[in-house]
């Protein structure tokens, strides 16, 4: 197994129809991200691949189940789950999201928004804690893409990500899709919401696809190639930040190996010009 | 303030008011429209031979009423689902075609089987080191992938025609078909047995010994043959172990 460390160059998102390709070819690829829910199997070609693309590439564990942010207890079950895994794959990354997505033992297979509020601050911050705790290690936690706001919010999402990252001691996984598909739809500057954030706590940067519906509503659909304005939003932090981690997620309508390959390479440009520009 | 349990019975419940506090409120449709189509996608992709032989329209509504009848019980959606064959089978517009049940009862196996855990199949020669004596006696460990669906219906046929995978003639629905399940390797493998045949893989998944489930098989159809039927098994990569032959007058 090659080192898990995630190194400050550009990854992609795994899919399955890919793996052939990817492991013949052995193509340059920085390292992997895969959703953990979808090798909670026990066996069979989930985990087969994912053995083989480990030991040439490193990994990144990317939760989309464990419901952070609900009011319940996490689910100390999937926490299992997801420590076994880790114990199996070592990723060089582990991270989750600023959502819930279970409550009173249903699963909704989606990412739910909550109020930032002192209360729901805390909860967020034990959670974290608990997974952190589970895992023996620190974790990035994701910023979400919005549809809607609550009345009863009180904090800005940039500083609600910065206290739950001073009090756990996590990283943060800056989504600038989700930032610009958040700024569209609730009505503010995606660069004023990176100015307000808490740069230094990145450990991950993510990039996708967005569609736009009829009305102008943005859904963070990871259904096509990264738009340009969010390839602008990641030369933003790049200049500000320095090399990191940049994945790039295709997980609907997922094209062809070469499409998906070129996204990495545009990535990997923007890290290469960011490194010559703070370098000169 | 929503509390999540309000906002929980909202998403599922497509009458229920939106829940106040949100803004902009209608913009909740999102996440109603997020959790309900995303649920009947992962039973699309679970159930793709059902979705082909009722048609896109069909399956969404059908689909549409089980997740928010059964929603999902774990963030581990490779398992949701296992209730939908059932659910067909009760579903009166579905009346017509009783042939529909058995087709996702399948489709559940192979998923099953795709997932299951890893075991080294064991080649037939691990046979000849037992005694003839004992042979009636040995019990077959099987693959853990292996399952096995009984249907009045010519489920293989049905379902190797509705995924691309055999040809799209008439299939003569009057034909019973035996489905066994099995990934000894890599590939899921769908093979279709004789009456005789099903009977006695039931028989060795329900423990029984050689002897035993050779005579299940005989009962099922006369003239079964043993030694064909072992060959065929081991050479599937179906049998990972040999068991300690039965003691008779043992059991507690």
């Amino acid at each position: 197994m090659i080192a898990a460390t995630i190194p400050g160059a550009s990854g992609l998102g795994l899919k399955s129809r890919h793996c052939a390709e990817i492991l013949a070819g052995k193509p340059q690829v920085g390292w992997f991200e895969v959703h953990p829910e979808n090798y909670m199997g026990e066996g069979g070609p989930p985990h087969r691949q994912l053995a083989a693309i480990r030991r040439d590439y490193p990994l990144s564990l990317h939760g989309v189940g464990l419901s952070i942010g609900g009011e319940g207890p996490l689910d100390e079950a999937h926490l299992a789950r997801l420590k076994s895994l880790v114990e199996r794959y070592e990723p060089g990354l582990v991270s989750e999201h600023l959502a819930w997505s279970s409550h009173e033992g249903i699963y909704f297979n989606d990412l739910l928004p909550l109020p930032y509020t002192e209360a729901t601050l805390a909860r967020v911050v034990e959670h974290v804690d608990r997974l952190q705790e589970a895992l023996g290690r620190s974790i990035q936690l994701e910023n979400p893409s919005s549809y809607l706001a609550f009345e009863e919010s009180t904090l800005a999402e940039p500083d609600f990500l910065a206290e739950i990252a001073r009090r756990s001691g996590c990283g943060l996984l800056l989504d600038l899709n989700n930032v610009f598909v958040s700024a569209q739809n609730l009505g503010f500057a995606p660069q004023s919401y990176i100015d307000s954030f808490p740069l230094t706590k990145v450990g991950e940067i993510h990039l996708g696809g967005h569609a736009a519906e009829p009305d102008g509503l943005l859904v963070d659909a990871h259904d096509r190639a990264v738009a340009d304005p969010v390839w602008a939003l990641l030369v933003l932090v790049l200049r500000r930040t320095g090399a990191l981690p940049v994945l790039v997620e295709w997980d609907n309508d997922v094209p062809e190996w070469p499409v998906l390959h070129r996204e990495a390479v545009l990535a990997q440009r923007f890290l290469d010009d960011c490194r010559h520009a703070r370098a000169s | 303030m929503p509390a999540q349990a309000e906002l929980a019975a909202a998403l599922l419940q497509a009458d229920r008011p939106v829940p106040p506090g949100l803004l902009p409120p209608a913009r909740f449709g999102v996440h109603r429209n997020n959790v309900v189509a995303g649920l009947i996608e992962a039973l699309g992709a679970a159930y793709p031979a059902v979705r082909s032989l009722v048609g896109e329209a069909f399956f969404k509504a059908a689909a549409g009423l089980f997740v928010r009848q059964e929603p999902p019980q774990s963030p581990v959606l490779i398992d949701y689902g296992s209730g939908f064959p059932d659910f067909l089978e009760s579903f009166p517009p579905a009346a017509g075609l009783p042939y529909l049940a058995p087709v996702a009862r399948l489709e559940r196996a192979w998923l099953a089987a795709f997932n299951a855990a890893e075991a080294t199949p064991l080649p037939i020669a691990a046979l000849g080191r037992v005694a003839e004596a004992e042979l009636d006696r040995v019990r077959l460990a099987l693959h853990p992938s292996l399952r096995l669906v009984v249907s009045r219906f010519p489920i293989v046929a049905l379902w190797a025609a509705n995924t691309g995978r055999g040809p799209h003639e008439a299939v003569d629905l009057g034909r019973a078909e035996a489905a066994l399940v099995v990934r000894p390797a890599e590939l899921v493998m769908v093979e279709s047995l004789t009456p005789g045949m099903a009977a006695f893989v039931g028989a060795l998944a329900d423990g029984l010994d050689l002897g035993a489930a050779a005579g299940a098989a005989m009962r099922a159809k006369a003239g079964f043959a043993l030694g064909p039927a072992l060959g065929r098994l081991f050479s599937l990569g179906a049998v990972v172990g040999l068991g300690q032959p039965s003691c008779d007058g043992d059991d507690p």
